[in-house]
């Protein structure tokens, strides 16, 4: 395990264990968010990534363990409660509301009257889209402006920390790079815990990264790190999993 | 800065044709005992005009009832068979109140403002907050059921409810009070609220009555606590992630649905001049079930042409089919499920669409053949 800056973590998850009905998915989970810093958890299908962020938000609380959420324990609490303390998140399979048009969708989010109007100019900045399509009901959308509306929502009400699934689930490469502009910008003013299967993406974002297999946590540090070590790469996330370097190489070759 | 999306103040919109058809809608209802009177000659308390007007406030009142279930099942998502218990909670509450308490109070208690006798009203004032506050707490009810359970689980425990509660109503041990199984009858209203005396008066009252709660709930749903009851329709737990309470939301539903449902069945007694044990039974839950099928889930007005159907198809099936009409009426149901899936208003509003570009075609299509032939009369065709 690598660098912690002590006393600096907004999140901090230790050692939770979480089951699904009788299912023990989680078995020894941790997991630490530094304060303005993009964390991404990585680890195959099904290691426990989302459960993870499940976990956090309350929909499957933890058995065991603790979640500290800027200083306050957190686990336990019902879901809307630990929502409304400032953690937004963005599930991986577009929950958006889609009986409601772009703008319900929105307003919804508030949590204060008028969160919307307040960053109405930055969120169709990030994703002008969502500005043409307004007034559209949520069904009418393509699943990358789904996707957009999804995280858009999240950036509605004042979060200190967005927890996003997997945001590049099923997009167009145009979009992929749209998507990872809105996330970087967003990291400007919120902390944000990432789950993400696409590497490549995932490091050029994240300055740390925390490995989740078979649903324990095995290895967490910074991303420079990560990039370099191959073999690790390869051993947790798959062989098929290609690290920028490689793909560099690979580049070099070819050419 | 970004350029804001035009929101729904910054421009005046022309009316819609929903409004329109409200206006219409509220004109016709009320000319028609007058145009009656006019075709039919007979007078405006009596005959055809007096038949036709007693229809028309069974149809209001059902309209409001089905219009109350349609924000629980349409708008909610929650199937509740116990609804009836609101209607028939209403109709009890007015029904025991105006038959046991009003009259000794209006005789030992006359309430004078100089020389207008203000009893009455009152007494009716009263009565209306007791049948608010009944409708409130058998929703509470309800909504305090569904907190751990649903879908059929749910379902299956508001007919328990229900059906307990028509038990209580129909017991022997109540027959004093709530006449048993006969039901409360004989309730005692002001003449200018006597349908039988008034009927004109009970019928722009109803009328008045279905519109204002068409209002009422479709400012209600379009409000942003009914944009919420609309998502949490669609997934709790989504609503939970983003900081709500689906219960508190479930409840508020279940409490608007049941005071609507209550002050239908307040009416509904005042039209019969009676409540039976069957405005709480289950087929009364059901009866709103099929309105708000037919006319469309989740559309407001599709409930008051699901009642407006039912009506028309209970007075005349009767008199055409004696006492099989409810099996032809299972089997016209049967059809508008099949052939229009999603109720009247519904499928309509979903093939609008189609049928207008369908239209356009058929416009298009003339008018493709007047611009082929215009070159031959010599004239120019019109430029693009």
């Amino acid at each position: 395990m690598s660098e912690q800056i002590p006393g600096n973590d907004l999140l901090v998850v230790d050692r939770i264990e979480t089951f699904i009905g009788q299912f023990h998915i989680l078995e020894n989970v941790s997991v630490c968010v530094p304060k303005g810093s993009i964390t991404v958890m990585l680890g195959r299908n099904g290691a426990g990534k989302t459960t993870t962020l499940k976990s956090i938000i309350g929909l499957t609380p933890p058995r065991e363990g603790k979640i500290i959420f800027d200083g306050m324990e957190i686990q336990g609490k019902q879901a809307f409660n630990i929502a409304n303390l400032g953690i937004g998140y963005v599930p991986e399979n577009r929950a958006i509301f889609r009986a409601l048009s772009v703008q319900e969708n929105l307003k919804l989010a508030e949590r204060k009257k008028g969160d919307f109007e307040r960053k109405s100019d930055f969120i169709f900045e990030l994703f002008p889209d969502l500005k043409r399509l307004y007034k559209l009901p949520g069904n009418h959308l393509s699943g990358g402006q789904q996707q957009m509306l999804a995280v858009a929502r999240a950036l509605v009400p004042e979060n200190k920390l967005l927890l996003i699934d997997e945001p590049s689930e099923g997009l167009a490469p145009i979009l992929i790079q749209q998507m990872m502009e809105a996330i970087r910008k967003l990291s400007e003013t919120t902390t944000i815990l990432l789950v993400e299967q696409n590497f490549i993406m995932a490091s050029q974002l994240a300055e740390r990264y925390t490995i989740i297999d078979d649903g324990k946590t095995v290895q967490e540090g910074l991303m420079k790190d990560l990039i370099e070590d191959t073999d690790l790469i390869h051993h947790y996330l798959g062989a098929s999993i290609k690290t920028r370097k490689e793909l560099e190489m690979e580049h070099e070759s070819e050419n | 800065m970004a350029e804001k999306p035009v929101t729904q103040k910054a421009v005046k919109k022309p009316m819609k044709v929903k409004e329109v058809g409200f206006l219409v809608f509220i004109a016709l209802m009320a000319l028609l005992p007058f145009v009656l009177n006019l075709i039919t000659g007979t007078g405006l308390n009596e005959g055809v005009t007096k038949f036709w007007q007693g229809q028309l406030i069974a149809f209001f009142i059902m309209a409001v009832f089905a219009m109350s279930y349609d924000l629980l099942i349409g708008f909610g998502g929650i199937l509740s068979f116990g609804h009836a218990a609101s209607f028939g909670g209403g109709a009890y509450a007015f029904g025991l109140l105006m038959k046991h308490w009003a009259p000794n109070f209006v005789k030992e208690n006359p309430i004078m403002l100089g020389n207008t006798d203000l009893t009455m009203l009152v007494v009716l004032l009263v009565v209306l907050l007791v049948v608010l506050l009944v409708s409130v707490a058998v929703g509470l009810l309800f909504a305090v059921t569904s907190m751990r359970l649903k879908g059929t689980y749910f379902a299956m425990i508001t007919l328990a409810l229900s059906t307990a509660l028509f038990i209580i109503i129909k017991s022997t041990d109540l027959h004093e009070w709530t006449g048993a199984d006969e039901g409360l009858h004989g309730i005692s209203l002001p003449v200018w609220l006597n349908p039988t005396q008034n009927r004109l008066t009970v019928y722009f009252i109803t009328l008045a009555f279905l519109c204002v709660s068409y209002l009422l709930l479709r400012r209600f749903v379009n409000s942003p606590t009914g944009r919420v009851i609309v998502a949490n329709r669609e997934n709790e737990d989504r609503m939970r992630m983003i900081g709500y309470n689906p219960v508190t939301y479930r409840t508020i539903a279940f409490v608007v649905a049941s005071i609507f449902a209550g002050l239908a069945g307040m009416f509904f007694s005042i039209w019969n001049m009676s409540a039976t044990p069957t405005m709480i039974s289950a087929v009364t839950t059901v009866n709103a079930l099929i309105m708000t099928i037919m006319g469309g889930m989740g559309t407001l007005i599709g409930p008051i042409f699901g009642a407006a159907i039912s009506q028309i198809i209970q007075q005349f099936f009767y008199t055409w089919f004696g006492a099989r009409w409810p099996l032809i009426f299972g089997v016209l149901f049967i059809l508008i499920v099949m052939f229009l899936p999603y109720g009247i208003v519904g499928t309509w509003r979903l093939q609008k669409g189609n049928l207008r570009e369908g239209w356009k075609r058929l416009l298009r299509l003339f008018t493709t053949k007047s611009e082929a032939e215009a070159p031959e009369s010599g004239q120019k065709p019109p430029s693009m």
